[in-house]
């Protein structure tokens, strides 16, 4: 029973800062990498074999089912010469790909029949058709919903304080048990949180409202 | 590769109370889910501002600060603040459910919201009392659209569920990772946890798809055995704001 150390706080927050930078990295970069492969996913889930569709889809179902902090933790042990860091992105990244591929999905499904018949129309190659025709409008809608993704994976970044990547958590970890302060580091850590993630997703639901939705 | 799984095997007792202590954290945190889903769902449709306005304050809270923290902050930052301590397992069991709860509430105010206007109409023009009105004609409509969304919830929940293993209790992952400690069989280890994870995932698919087939009965819709199979996992559940 020693009560809320203020002091204590004051002290954590640069430290808890200074790991904010490495989570708002690893969410960043996470992110692209789900935008790329979830695209990746969702055109290989409409090739035309289905010696293709039938092992991608059950590999992102598998992904998709299974928890991500077993996922890191066993990425890490098994790849154990790679930096944590990485492998965090990586995990990250592939793991809400199963998720942002269902959007792009959706948003190639919405594009009219009619466009891909013109598009056939017209004799372009299969590689053109979808650079030129589908994806700029498959994409234009799946926005919104990629950025609610970001704000999710953000808020799933603390797991890679358990692979020993120094992000945010990691040093309120650090801190609480160096000074036993974790009433103080936990709580800040939490408000940090709050703090940044309440506008971005205020600010989602703007976009999302925008491009009517 | 045998030598993981005859330790396994040795080690069954042990292996089943992770199992259970898994189990018991998923299903009591999503029943705590449920219960908070809905008062705040409900208190989100509130005609009273003070109402809704305390729904939405407790659903951005917990959705905003992540659940780890929330988790950790139960576990560590607790006790020294109030005097109180949890097992680890409660802790794992409220943490969950108030992040769940949060997510749920939305579940709850979006499927009541898709009711159409018109039933409520007809139970106004019936005289029934609003109490009734909720539970004999709204949600009865509204539950059979919330079951694939909870199933989501339910899925995504029993994922978070290995963060006991960082607050000490002794669930699945951790009972899985000291048998790799003892044989250093890394790879096979997290693969037979991960297929464990799909196994279960799966099976609580498979449950929620029965639940769900009951309610569309009770309203007279019948949708065949096939669809028991199907895997909820492949829809997205972000709904309005943050996933």
């Amino acid at each position: 029973m020693n009560g809320f150390d203020w002091n204590a706080a004051g002290e954590a927050l640069p430290l808890l800062l200074e790991g904010f930078r490495v989570t708002l990295l690893a969410t960043v970069l996470g992110t692209l990498v789900a935008a790329v492969l979830g695209l990746a996913i969702a055109v290989a889930g409409r090739a035309p074999s289905k010696l293709v569709t039938v092992p991608v889809k059950a590999v992102m179902e598998f992904v998709r089912a299974t928890p991500l902090l077993v996922q890191l933790v066993g990425a890490a042990a098994v790849f154990s010469s790679v930096e944590p860091l990485t492998i965090g992105i990586v995990v990250l990244g592939v793991h809400y790909a199963t998720y942002t591929s269902e959007v792009y999905r959706a948003g190639i499904d919405g594009v009219p029949k009619g466009q891909w018949e013109a598009a056939r129309a017209l004799s372009l190659p299969v590689r053109r058709t979808w650079q030129a025709v589908i994806l700029p409008q498959a994409v234009r809608n799946v926005l919104p919903a990629l950025g609610n993704y970001a704000i999710s994976m953000f808020k799933e970044t603390p797991f890679l304080a358990v692979i020993t990547v120094q992000e945010m958590v990691f040093e309120a970890r650090k801190y609480g048990s160096e000074h036993f302060a974790y009433t103080e580091a936990f709580t800040l850590a939490g408000l940090v949180f709050l703090v940044a993630s309440y506008p971005t997703s205020l600010l989602m639901r703007k976009l999302e409202k925008r491009l009517g939705h | 590769m045998s030598d993981f799984f005859s330790t396994l095997l040795d080690e069954f007792p042990q292996v089943r109370a992770g199992l259970w202590v898994t189990l018991q954290a998923t299903v009591l945190g999503a029943l705590l889910a449920l219960v908070l889903s809905f008062v705040l769902g409900l208190m989100a449709g509130s005609r009273l501002l003070l109402v809704r306005g305390v729904s939405r304050t407790v659903v951005e809270f917990f959705r905003g600060t992540s659940l780890y923290i929330q988790l950790f902050w139960l576990y560590y930052a607790m006790p020294p603040l109030t005097g109180y301590e949890l097992t680890p397992l409660l802790c794992g069991v409220v943490a969950f459910g108030l992040n769940y709860g949060a997510y749920g509430s939305e579940v709850v105010r979006g499927a009541i919201n898709s009711v159409p206007r018109g039933q409520y109409e007809a139970a106004l023009a019936l005289n029934l009392t609003p109490s009734r009105r909720m539970r004999k004609v709204i949600l009865p409509q509204a539950w059979v659209q919330m079951i694939p969304s909870f199933t989501n919830l339910l899925i995504q929940l029993l994922k978070c569920t290995p963060l006991l293993w960082l607050i000490s209790a002794a669930d699945l992952m951790t009972v899985i990772q000291q048998v790799r400690d003892r044989t250093g069989e890394t790879l096979t280890a997290y693969l037979t946890l991960l297929a464990a994870y799909f196994v279960l995932a799966y099976a609580l698919t498979l449950l929620m798809n029965l639940l769900e087939r009951a309610a569309k009965r009770r309203l007279g819709l019948d949708t065949g055995a096939k669809s028991l199979f199907k895997s909820r996992t492949a829809t997205t559940t972000v709904t309005g704001g943050t996933a």
